[in-house]
């Protein structure tokens, strides 16, 4: 799949900041005040930014409100309804906090729930789609959730749940790779199938339809060289996740290295989420003679 | 509304038959002439007479070569378009609900004023059926010429979907695949017509005749019979002569 920026920087903003409004929904850390203020607009400003950029790559913004209608079979509705429902709860449960100095915690909860569920939502977008073998299964959701939390974790500053869970999402990431790259041979689908060809003999992309490339080469037959794809994934496990948990195990680390390590997350996520989908194979580049 | 209809009246759709398909793309011009003009926003092309063309179409056709394990290799021609799933994953992901399959003939449409372009459709859609129009920013698919089929304002010839009217071999058909009665499903009977990537489980409507096995030798003569010498000695004034000739 062609790895957009706008979509790759919504879910990685996006999964950090609902991944912080969990933890601050849970009261860890519990604050009040201006120490809250500064949280509330970190996370804010990372889940909306996130939703911002998505909103860039749709061809008409102006009625995203009427995707908010299908949430009975949609995931991607069910996300925006999350999302708002989360960002509402927490808004209120945040205004409270700063303002008033006053903690509601079962407001706190909903929040946290609503986000999670907004994490969820987000990750079955991809996992519904069969059409993309690579992400059509379990690991796909615990993947991006697990890394959404432990980003959360390591931005509350809650050192203990951060190495448990950045230790975790890098070994999750590394089985949905490892999971992923033999998918799309399980999964059968061959140019064979592709045409119902394949009884006859081998089948082999003779001409494609026209001279000139079209939306669906551009969108779904992108094409990543395997050895900067390694690379890649060498950097994504260890500036997104092996270096922050090092970094945060550094007995009496304080701001400065917690810092380092959550610029280094972020950076690591970056590539793990380009690699996410520039390695995703649609089914449909069979039709194209691309996943030979 | 996303959700699929648990059934459909008719299943209108297309049969293709990859035996008869000359590879001339007749139907993708008139398929795109009718629908550039009619049906939903244009069909726009980008940097049309440049370097680098390219445009939206509903239908394309492919061409593949199938080698068997003995024998020569074959050419097939393979026109593709939107299949109208019964269970069509592109229908139920879209968020706006301006995806939809009508229960009454089965047609997957696009309502273009809902659609906010968000492309998860075209993702979810196995077969490459769906394009997102680069000038309009809507999602366009093959309607299956719901503007045609229906419109009393046609001569009774034309209420047919463009490519099927216009493709000079005869390779497209159009009909209701849920009456077994129908032209279409008889076809697809007698010529075993398949489902493309049946394991994706979205059931297309749309089925594709396989080509039909070649000639083999010991087959064209079965006319031989008939054209054979009837007598090996000649009768009469030859008979006389033969046996002339071989006493010499
Ligand atoms: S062919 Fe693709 S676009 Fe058409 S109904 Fe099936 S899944 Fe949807
Ligand atoms: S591109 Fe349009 S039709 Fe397709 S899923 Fe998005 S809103 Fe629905
Ligand atoms: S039925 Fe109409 S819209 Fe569909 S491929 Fe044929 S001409 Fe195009």
């Amino acid at each position: 799949m062609h790895p957009s920026p706008s979509v790759i920087i919504f879910t990685t903003l996006s999964g950090l900041g609902f991944g912080l409004m969990i933890f601050l929904g849970l009261g860890a850390p519990s604050v009040t005040g201006w120490v809250a203020f500064w949280f509330y607009l970190i996370a804010y400003v990372l889940a909306v930014g996130g939703l911002m950029a998505s909103a860039f790559h749709l061809g008409h913004p102006e009625r995203a409100l009427k995707a908010f209608t299908q949430w009975h079979t949609s995931w991607l509705s069910r996300e925006a309804v999350a999302a708002v429902a989360a960002l509402l709860v927490m808004g209120i449960y945040a205004a409270l906090a700063v303002f008033f100095g006053l903690r509601i915690p079962a407001l706190g909860w909903l929040g946290a729930a609503l986000s999670l569920l907004t994490l969820i939502a987000t990750a079955m977008i991809y996992t519904q789609l069969r059409t993309v073998p690579r992400w059509n299964h379990v690991l796909t959701p615990l993947h991006l959730v697990s890394t959404a939390l432990a980003g959360g974790a390591l931005l509350a500053g809650q050192v203990t749940p951060a190495s448990v869970l950045l230790l975790a999402a890098g070994l999750i990431q590394i089985g949905h790779w490892s999971v992923g790259d033999t998918r799309f041979a399980e999964a059968g689908h061959t140019l064979g199938s592709a045409t119902g060809l394949g009884s006859r003999g081998q089948v082999r992309a003779f001409e494609p339809p026209h001279t000139g490339p079209n939306y669906l080469l551009r969108e779904m037959v992108y094409v990543v060289g395997r050895k900067h794809a390694l690379k890649l994934r060498i950097l994504a496990a260890g500036f997104g996740y092996a270096l922050p948990l090092v970094l945060i195990l550094v007995p009496g680390a304080g701001h400065v290295l917690g810092g380092i390590a959550v610029i280094s997350h972020l950076l690591g996520v970056f590539a793990s989420r380009w690699l996410f989908f520039a390695e995703a194979e649609h089914v449909v580049g069979l039709y194209y003679g691309a996943r030979v | 509304m996303t959700r699929l209809p648990d059934h459909t009246e008719r299943k209108l759709g297309l049969v293709i038959d990859l035996d008869t398909c000359v590879g001339c793309h007749a139907c993708v011009v008139a398929c795109k002439g009718w629908n550039t003009e009619n049906y939903g926003a244009p069909l726009s092309d980008q940097d049309a007479y440049g370097a680098e063309p390219s445009g939206t179409f509903l239908n394309r056709v492919h061409s593949y070569e199938v080698t068997p394990e003995t024998g020569a290799a074959q050419l097939v021609h393979f026109p593709k378009s939107c299949l109208h799933c019964e269970d069509a994953p592109c229908v139920t992901v879209c968020p706006t609900g301006a995806s939809y399959k009508r229960s009454e003939d089965g047609i997957v449409l696009v309502n273009e004023a809902d659609c906010i372009g968000c492309g998860l459709c075209a993702w979810a859609c196995p077969y490459g059926a769906r394009e997102m129009d680069a000038a309009a920013g809507v999602m366009k698919k093959c309607t299956l010429c719901v503007d045609r089929i229906y419109n009393e304002t046609l001569p009774e010839i034309d209420r047919e979907p463009a490519c099927v009217r216009t493709c000079p071999a005869g390779a497209r058909h159009f009909g209701d695949l849920g009456d077994p009665e129908s032209d279409v499903s008889q076809l697809v009977a007698a010529r075993g017509g398949i489902d493309l990537m049946p394991e994706q489980g979205t059931k297309p409507v749309n089925k594709y005749l396989p080509p039909r096995p070649k000639d083999t030798w010991e087959q064209t003569d079965i006319l031989a019979p008939f054209l054979t010498p009837v007598a090996d000695s000649p009768q009469g004034f030859l008979g006389w002569l033969d046996r002339a000739l071989d006493r010499l």
